[in-house]
This record gives structure tokens, C-alpha cells and sequence, in this order.
């Protein structure tokens, strides 16, 4: 193994391919994440986005291909949504220091991190959809992770929610020199930052870096430019599209 | 002055009581209570094997309650249908084959309802050692996967990207609830210790503001219960089984009126 360089893969997807009762979910998928990385999935919804994740964590094991994952590093997840039974009574506190190797210190310091300090004490129950969505990135966080993945990060906040959000996962970035693979919940914007997006229905349908929303007036005009800094926008590049089962079709010419 | 039998009865009581504290709240937190029911059938099953067998032994209870748990986990990989129609195949499968080999068995059929309302005054010496044993190792054993299981019910997948042993740790609670059903026949029977677990729990949650609170509250209000059923047992010549449970019951409601007040 060669000693942790800013350029250590952390974790790599060889051909994947996985299905579910005989029903292709995804095909032939490679990419791979690098330390000080941010890789974006987008794609429709039964894109097979939350699949390709799972298979990254080893959540799922691939029926063809192969997931490489460099030796010891720690991974902080961020899963989409959670559902914690009313009865268990849970402070956000007690809900963060169910991670492995922690201490409360340093669940207050993530906290404290993605900006929702004030919910340290409240029945994890009782938050609200943008706090939940910032401490389950405080539980992602704990353990100075070498990898985050994070489903939908922003998903169901507000654009001013969206924004502050994506700012703190860039500077938890920079700050834990980590990489990071995220699903996006929108098809075009995405977080600024990324260096690679990967357009996903159930194959790489189109794949490549995003440009600055900045150059993108329409959207400019409709985000601000304060907040369109934090997003930027990509533009497919398809030579292919898909009918409503979802199979391939191929373009015989190009669109306007 | 006490009478032996009573005194015997209270102790069992309070020891199964102390176990379903932390056993039952789980259950609740983790939507399980009809895996409870689940267990207890298959206890029952063990019961007409073990007499079906020529022996009484509280193992072949444990162990006929394990394999249907671990069967169990093993139809629940195959990922067809929720564990809630699983858990009712099993549940009533084993409760008709524990059926039919009591039918089997002549001079089984009285003792039939011992067994399913429990016969907690007739809990010997012998009995108190064994349940003293099983309580303190299902109590050492929760302690041991309290934090895993704990965050295996907030989020499974989220406890397994962050290196928990899901198999274990799920192997082990099955264990520790298959071991507690399998002492507690005796005091509540095998009808009412699903809500022996379940009862006190849901009661101790409105006192609570952590797991660990939760689950001691749960242990005391079902010790309170035990000595509650025993008395109105004594007093009015009812089954103490399902009077345990009664009070468990009247606590829980007294709970809520006391908390909607608030």
C-alpha cells in the first residue's frame, strides 16, 4: 500500500452490475472516489442511484464487478431518511454518540460543525426536517472520516437550507481532507465544488465536470448570486435516450 | 407471617420482572411486539416436545424457541414478505404443532392451562435458582448489546456502514428473549408474556428521557405489578398470572392520565 497521498483512491467501482429478482437495476457501473473528491450521482428517480451507494458501502454485494475500497479508512454515511419509533426516547446527543469510539465532546463538535448546536438536547423525534438533515451529517462526521456519503444531503431544505448546507460539507471537505460521494436529489444543479458527475439510469448515461453557475445566467437570475455560489449546473450530454421501461434507445440525430 | 409459596412467588416474579425491563423495551422500540407472541408460541411447542420427550427440562424450551427465532432470521433474508407475515406463519405453525402433541397426550391436558396462564405459586426453590441464573445472564447479555442494538434500531444500515455486527447482535436479543419466554412460562404463562415485556415498557415511557431510564422504569413498574397481581391474587383467590398483568395494565393508563395532565 502506498503511503496516504492526496491522490489515494478510496474507493473504486469496477463493472457493476446488480439486480433484483431478475429485474436489472444497474449495469456496467465503474467510477471511482479520491481523497479531496466530490462525486455526485444524479439521475431519475428508480435510476438505481441508492443502489450504486449501497453497493460503494458493501451494503450490497454485486453480482458482477467488483468494489475495491482502500484498506482501513473510516467511512461516515449519511442515509437518506430515519425513522425512529416515537416510544425510544432519544436525545440528539444520545442519538450521536450511538457511533462507534465516540465521545460526547466530540459529538457537541459536530454539532457544533454543521450548525445545529441548539438541538443537542432535543428528543431526536422533535426535529425538524433541516435539523435532522444536519445531524445526520454530524453523525457522518464523527470519527474524522476518510470517505462521507451522503444520500441526498439536501434533500426536503429550502434553497437558503440547501446552500448553507452544501457550504458546510465543502469546508468539512477541506478541513478532513476527505472524499466525498453524494447522490444530488436534482438533475441539473449540483453542488458546487464537484469535481465529477456522474449521470446515472441504471448505466453511466453521460458523465463529466459541471460549469460554474456563474456562467449560467438563467439560473443566476433565479437563485441570486449569492446563493449560486454554493450550486452548480450540468449539462447532459446524451447520445442515447430511454423509453418509458426504461431501455435504451439511440438518438438518430441530435436536438436542436 | 408469609406463607413460603408467596414468598417464592414474589421473588420469581420480581426476577422474571427485572429481565423483561430492558427485553420488552426493545421490543417496542423495534415494532416488535408480535415477535414476542411469536416466541412464546414456540415456547409452548418446546413445552409438549419437552413432555412428548419424557423431560420437563427448561432447555428444550430455550432450544425449540432459538431454532424457530434463528428460522426466523433466515426467511427474513429470503426478502419477499414483511416479518410481520412471517412472524404469524411461524408463530401459529408452532402453536399448532405444540397443539397437537399436547392433544397426543392424555395426561398432558390438565396441566395445559398451567402453561398458558402460568402457575406462579406453585414456583419452587429449585425454580428461583434457575430463574436467579437466566436473569442475571439476560441482564449481562442486554448489557453487552445495548449500544449495538440500540443503534441497530435507530438505523440498520447506518449501524453497519459504522462497523456493527448486525447477525450477533440480532442472534444474541433472539436468545436473550427465547431464555426470558422460557423462565417466565411458569409465572405468566406462555398467553401473557408478550405483554409482561410489552406492558411495562409502554408504561415506563412517559416517566423516561433516555433509553437506559426507560428500561430500568420498565423493570421497577414490573416489579410493582408483580407484587400488585400477587396480592389481588391472594386477596380475591384470581389467577395471578393475568392479575400481574392487570396491574401492569392499570399502571400503564394511570401513566397516561398522570402525563396528559401535564
Amino acid at each position: 500500500m502506498p503511503p496516504k497521498s492526496p491522490e489515494t483512491c478510496l474507493v473504486e467501482l469496477c463493472g457493476i452490475s446488480k439486480s433484483f429478482a431478475s429485474k436489472n437495476i444497474v449495469s456496467n457501473v465503474s467510477f471511482s472516489v479520491h481523497r479531496g473528491q466530490i462525486v455526485t450521482l444524479i439521475g431519475p428517480n428508480g435510476a438505481g442511484k441508492s443502489t450504486v451507494m449501497r453497493l460503494a458501502l458493501s451494503l450490497l454485494k454485486p453480482d458482477e464487478g467488483k468494489v475495491i475500497r482502500a484498506k482501513d479508512i473510516v467511512i461516515g454515511y449519511m442515509p437518506q431518511n430515519i425513522n425512529i419509533d416515537a416510544s425510544l426516547p432519544l436525545s440528539v446527543l444520545e442519538f450521536l454518540n450511538l457511533r462507534p469510539k465516540t465521545t460526547r465532546e466530540e459529538c457537541k463538535k459536530a454539532l457544533d460543525a454543521v450548525g445545529a448546536i441548539h438541538c443537542l438536547l432535543s428528543p431526536i423525534q422533535a426535529v425538524s426536517g433541516g435539523e435532522m438533515q444536519r445531524i445526520l451529517l454530524a453523525r457522518a462526521i464523527i470519527g474524522k472520516p476518510d470517505l462521507l456519503v451522503l444520500d441526498e444531503p439536501v434533500q426536503g431544505v429550502d434553497i437558503n437550507g440547501q446552500e448553507s448546507i452544501y457550504r458546510i460539507i465543502s469546508d468539512l471537505k477541506d478541513n478532513l481532507n476527505c472524499g466525498v460521494l453524494m447522490i444530488s436529489h436534482d438533475l441539473h444543479l449540483v453542488m458546487s465544488g464537484t469535481d465529477h458527475v456522474i449521470c446515472l439510469n441504471k448505466h453511466i448515461c453521460c458523465s463529466g465536470m459541471p460549469s460554474q453557475i456563474q456562467d449560467a445566467p438563467e439560473y443566476r437570475a433565479l437563485l441570486g448570486s449569492a446563493v449560486g455560489k454554493s450550486f452548480s449546473l450540468y449539462k447532459h450530454d446524451h447520445d442515447h435516450h430511454h423509453d418509458t421501461g426504461g431501455n435504451i434507445v439511440k438518438d438518430d440525430h441530435h436536438d436542436g | 407471617m408469609m406463607d413460603d409459596f408467596i414468598i417464592n412467588a414474589i421473588i420469581g416474579g420480581l426476577l422474571v420482572a427485572l429481565a423483561a425491563g430492558p427485553l420488552g423495551c426493545f421490543l417496542v422500540w423495534r415494532r416488535m411486539a408480535y415477535f414476542g407472541d411469536t416466541i412464546s408460541h414456540s415456547a409452548l411447542m418446546g413445552v409438549a416436545l419437552g413432555v412428548a420427550l419424557g423431560t420437563s427440562h427448561v432447555l428444550t424450551i430455550i432450544v425449540t424457541s432459538l431454532f424457530i427465532s434463528l428460522f426466523l432470521l433466515l426467511l427474513e433474508r429470503g426478502g419477499k414478505f414483511s416479518s410481520d407475515t412471517l412472524l404469524g406463519i411461524l408463530a401459529h405453525a408452532a402453536l399448532s404443532v405444540g397443539l397437537i402433541l399436547i392433544s397426543l397426550q392424555d395426561s398432558f391436558r390438565q396441566d395445559m392451562m398451567f402453561y398458558l396462564i402460568g402457575d406462579i405459586l406453585a414456583i419452587t426453590p429449585e425454580d428461583i435458582f434457575t430463574l436467579s441464573l437466566m436473569t442475571l445472564g439476560t441482564l449481562i447479555g442486554v448489557a453487552f448489546i445495548w449500544r449495538s442494538l440500540l443503534t441497530i434500531t435507530v438505523h440498520e444500515e447506518l449501524a453497519r456502514v459504522e462497523g456493527e455486527n448486525i447477525l450477533l447482535t440480532k442472534v444474541i436479543y433472539m436468545s436473550l428473549i427465547a431464555i426470558l419466554v422460557a423462565l417466565a412460562i411458569k409465572v405468566v404463562g406462555a398467553l401473557l408474556i408478550t405483554a409482561m415485556m410489552i406492558i411495562p415498557a409502554a408504561a415506563a415511557r412517559t416517566m423516561a428521557d433516555s433509553p437506559l431510564k426507560m428500561a430500568v422504569i420498565s423493570s421497577l413498574l414490573g416489579a410493582l405489578s408483580v407484587f400488585l397481581g400477587i396480592f389481588a391474587s391472594s386477596q380475591w383467590d384470581v389467577p395471578a398470572g393475568p392479575a400481574i398483568i392487570i396491574s401492569a395494565t392499570l399502571l400503564f393508563f394511570i401513566g397516561r392520565i398522570i402525563s396528559a395532565r401535564e
